[in-house]
């Protein structure tokens, strides 16, 4: 039988994690909704975005910029992997960071080379201890970041492709699908394919010609680098929102955890203060017994 | 015969104005523009700086740092990755990114990227101050008096 005040003292430990697990559910609840109401806030942006995309590139031929042009031979693929700063957010880092991994080494199988560009440190650390060449991490930025974070890592992505250095990009980040559901997803960000992205709306109704100035290529090449921020920046956006919510239910288990341990060491304690009690009992019926002698 | 339209301007993080209005005047990379109502279709892409639109007859200014211009008939929308009213801009975060930005310039060499940066860190600094400090604004003089 342990001893009561261990027990107690292991009760009273339990009910103390209790409490910061469930204060930081209701921090990530409300992170969640905030990250939530961005994810809501950008929506006009991009939708109107890739009905403009969609509208220009319609009859664009994929040689009029850099950007939509595939290599005829990629030689070296960037990964960019977006994950949390933080942890104690169940497997949703993990999950990123290995349907990454499992990219990296196919299309090293293929003989390409891989380099990475970490978001959030989770990547970072993961990445470290891998063999793959980091070319830029991004960390601490995931707790308050905004639009210029895409802009930065899309201005990088952007120059590495243009200049040679990348054949082709992939972007992994956590999709966030609903309140119980986020999936690691892998997206090519490079080379462009915004008709085949599957994203471009159809513009609603009618539409009367356009003047565009200074022409449609001219827009275009304007366009088509901050589409990339935009695809970053949804990518940011979701991953935040996936790890608040993959969080809250992390903390919300713990804390129901918590609840299971003190039931059973509760029981424990009932059982070693009976078993005390009966012990002490014993000691004095058997005193007075030999008292009577 | 419509007297005003709608005017929109959306950046990823939120929607920064949308008001009704009768013109707006514009720097478009081809050049400054002014949108009155039943305007033409039109898309352009906006240089960095401040652009005005007029609501009962007094000119109003927003700062955009670059983005694009869809003008339909009834409505004009601004796509810009940041845009803010006047009253919302940071003097000394402005003038603090100016600073920056000269120091910048000195440092590096004109065919550096960094250069390159620096410089639009520059002009976006200066528009910002421009506008907080009520300067002189482009679209302010030649609106068609009603």
């Amino acid at each position: 039988m342990p001893a009561l005040k261990d027990v107690k003292n292991k009760i009273n430990g339990v009910r103390k994690t209790k409490q910061i697990t469930k204060a930081m559910n209701m921090v990530a609840s409300a992170k969640l909704r905030h990250a939530q109401s961005r994810i809501e806030r950008f929506r006009p942006y991009a939708d109107k975005f890739y009905e403009m995309l969609g509208e220009l590139a319609k009859g664009a031929d994929s040689s009029i910029h850099p950007l939509l042009e595939a290599r005829a031979e990629v030689k070296t693929v960037l990964l960019v992997v977006i994950t949390s700063d933080r942890g104690l957010c169940g497997a949703f880092n993990n999950n990123i960071t290995n349907a990454a991994l499992k990219v990296a080494r196919a299309k090293t199988a293929e003989g390409k080379e891989v380099k990475i560009m970490c978001v959030g440190r989770k990547a970072r650390d993961t990445f470290r201890r891998s063999n793959f060449e980091i070319v830029a991490a991004y960390v601490n930025e995931m707790a308050a970041f905004d639009f210029s974070l895409a802009t930065r890592i899309g201005s990088e992505v952007i120059g590495g492709y243009v200049g040679g250095t990348y054949d082709e990009v992939i972007m992994a980040f956590g999709k966030f699908i609903s309140l119980a559901r986020q999936e690691p997803t892998l997206l090519p960000v490079l080379p462009l394919s915004p008709a085949e992205a599957g994203e471009v709306k159809e513009a609603v109704g009618a539409k009367a010609e356009y003047i565009y100035e200074p022409s449609v290529e001219g827009l275009l090449a304007e366009l088509l680098p901050r589409f990339i921020n935009v695809q970053i920046y949804r990518g940011l956006l979701d991953t935040s929102a996936s790890e608040h919510a993959a969080r809250m239910r992390s903390m919300d288990n713990a804390t129901r955890n918590c609840d299971d341990l003190v039931n059973s060491l509760t029981l424990v304690y009932n059982k070693a203060r009976q078993a005390t009690i009966t012990k002490e009992l014993m000691d004095i019926v058997g005193g007075s017994e030999a008292l009577k002698g | 015969m419509a007297r005003t339209f709608t005017l929109e301007i959306v950046t990823p993080d939120r929607l920064v104005l949308s008001k009704t209005v009768e013109s707006v005047t514009a720097v478009g990379v081809a050049g400054e523009f002014t949108a009155l109502p039943l305007h033409v279709p039109f898309l352009t892409a906006l240089t960095v700086g401040s652009f005005s639109y007029r609501v009962a007859g007094k000119p109003e200014y927003v700062f955009v740092s670059g983005g694009f211009a869809d003008v339909t008939p009834t409505k004009v929308l601004i796509l810009a990755e940041a845009a803010e009213l006047p009253e919302e801009i940071d003097l000394d975060r402005a003038r603090k990114a100016r600073e920056r930005a000269e120091a910048r310039l000195v440092t590096e060499r004109r065919e550096a990227v960094d250069f390159a940066r620096a410089k639009a860190a520059l002009q976006r600094a200066m528009a910002r101050m421009k506008l907080r400090q009520g300067a002189q604004l482009p679209g302010s003089a030649h609106i068609p008096a009603r």
